[in-house]
C-alpha cells in the first residue's frame, strides 16, 4: 500500500481519530472506576439507598 | 424488556452490563473490517491515496450531527416527557459528539490542505461545522456550571432544541451556498455517485463508527447513572450528619438548662 506524497496528511488523520477514540474510551473506563470506588466507600461508611439496596447493587 | 422499563436507571444498569460487552465486540469487528477495505481501496483519479482521509472524515461528520439530533430527541424527553434517563443521554451524548466533531474538522482540514491549497476557508459547511462544535463546548460547560442535575437539565435541553437549528444549515450548506466543500454524494436524490470500491469502506466505516458511538453512549450513561447515585447518597450522608450534630447540640442545652433549673 502506497500512500504518495501526502503519506504524513493521511497518517496523521487516522493517528488523531485513533489517540482521540482511546482518549474517549480511557475516560470513560476511569470515570466508571472512580464512580464505582466512590460508592463502595459510601457503601462500606453505611449510607445506603432508601430501597435498602446496596449502592453498587444490580437487579 | 419494554422501553417503559428503561425508564428505571437499575434495569437500565442491568441491560448495559448485558449489551455493553457484545456491542463492544461488534464495534471492533466493523472497525477492523472497515480499516482493512479502506487500506485497500484503490486510489481515487483526482485526490490519490488521500481519498483515505474520506473513510474517518465523512463517518465523523456524520455522527457529528447525528449525536446532536440524539440528544435534540433526548432534550425533546427531558421538556415534555421528563423522562428520567433522557437528560442522562443527552448529558453523556455531548463529549462524544464534541469529539467526533473535532475530528470532522481535524480530518477536512488535513485532506483539504493538500486537495484545496489550505488547512482551512470560511465557507458555509465548515463554519456551520465549526459553530456546532462550539455549540458542542458551550452544552458541556452549561452541564458543569449548574450544580443541580435536574435544573442544567432544563436550560441544556432549550440550548440543545435551539442548537438543532444548525443540523439543516450544515446538511444543505453546500445546495444553498456555494461553498468550497463539494456537495454530497452518498446521501442524494439518483442515490450515491461514488464507486462501490469506495462506497463499501466508507459505509463500513461508518457503521463502525455508529457502533462506538452507541457503545460509547451507553457506557457513559450508566457512569453519570452512578455518578447522580453517589452525588445523592452523598448529601444523604451530609444530611445525617448535620441531623446527628444538630440533636447533639439540642441535647447538650437542653441538660444545661436542667441544671440551671
Amino acid at each position: 500500500m502506497s500512500l504518495g506524497p501526502y503519506a504524513s496528511f493521511i497518517v496523521t488523520s487516522y493517528a488523531a481519530a485513533a489517540l482521540v477514540v482511546a482518549i474517549l474510551i480511557g475516560w470513560i473506563v476511569l470515570d466508571y472506576r472512580s464512580q464505582t470506588e466512590r460508592l463502595r466507600e459510601l457503601d462500606r461508611s453505611g449510607v445506603t439507598r432508601r430501597s435498602g439496596r446496596s449502592a453498587t447493587d444490580r437487579p | 424488556m419494554s422501553l417503559i422499563d428503561l425508564a428505571n436507571p437499575t434495569r437500565f444498569l442491568a441491560l448495559t452490563a448485558r449489551v455493553l460487552p457484545w456491542l463492544a465486540a461488534a464495534t471492533v469487528i466493523l472497525l477492523a473490517i472497515g480499516l482493512y477495505q479502506s487500506a485497500n481501496a484503490p486510489d481515487d483519479y483526482q485526490q490519490g491515496a488521500t481519498v483515505k482521509i474520506m473513510f474517518i472524515h465523512v463517518p465523523n461528520a456524520w455522527l457529528s450531527m447525528f449525536v446532536w439530533g440524539v440528544m435534540s430527541i433526548a432534550s425533546l424527553g427531558t421538556l415534555v416527557w421528563r423522562h428520567p434517563l433522557a437528560d442522562v443521554a443527552a448529558k453523556a451524548a455531548a463529549p462524544i459528539g464534541a469529539s467526533f466533531t473535532f475530528l470532522a474538522l481535524l480530518t477536512g482540514s488535513l485532506w483539504g490542505r493538500p486537495m484545496w491549497g489550505t488547512y482551512w476557508e470560511w465557507d458555509a459547511r465548515l463554519t456551520s461545522v465549526l459553530i456546532l462544535f462550539l455549540m458542542y463546548l458551550g452544552l458541556m460547560a452549561l452541564w458543569r456550571a449548574v450544580d443541580d442535575p435536574s435544573r442544567a437539565a432544563r436550560a441544556a435541553a432549550v440550548l440543545t432544541l435551539v442548537g438543532a437549528i444548525n443540523l439543516p444549515i450544515i446538511k444543505f450548506s453546500v445546495d444553498w451556498w456555494n461553498t468550497l466543500h463539494q456537495p454530497a454524494s452518498v446521501m442524494r436524490m439518483g442515490g450515491s455517485s461514488l464507486d462501490k470500491s469506495f462506497l463499501i469502506p466508507l459505509l463500513l466505516m461508518a457503521i463502525g463508527f455508529t457502533l462506538l458511538f452507541v457503545t460509547l453512549h451507553l457506557a457513559a450513561m450508566r457512569n453519570e447513572i452512578l455518578r447522580r447515585r453517589v452525588r445523592s447518597l452523598q448529601m444523604m450522608q451530609a444530611s445525617r450528619i448535620a441531623f446527628s450534630s444538630e440533636a447533639g447540640t439540642r441535647g447538650d442545652n437542653a441538660s444545661n438548662e436542667v441544671g440551671a433549673a
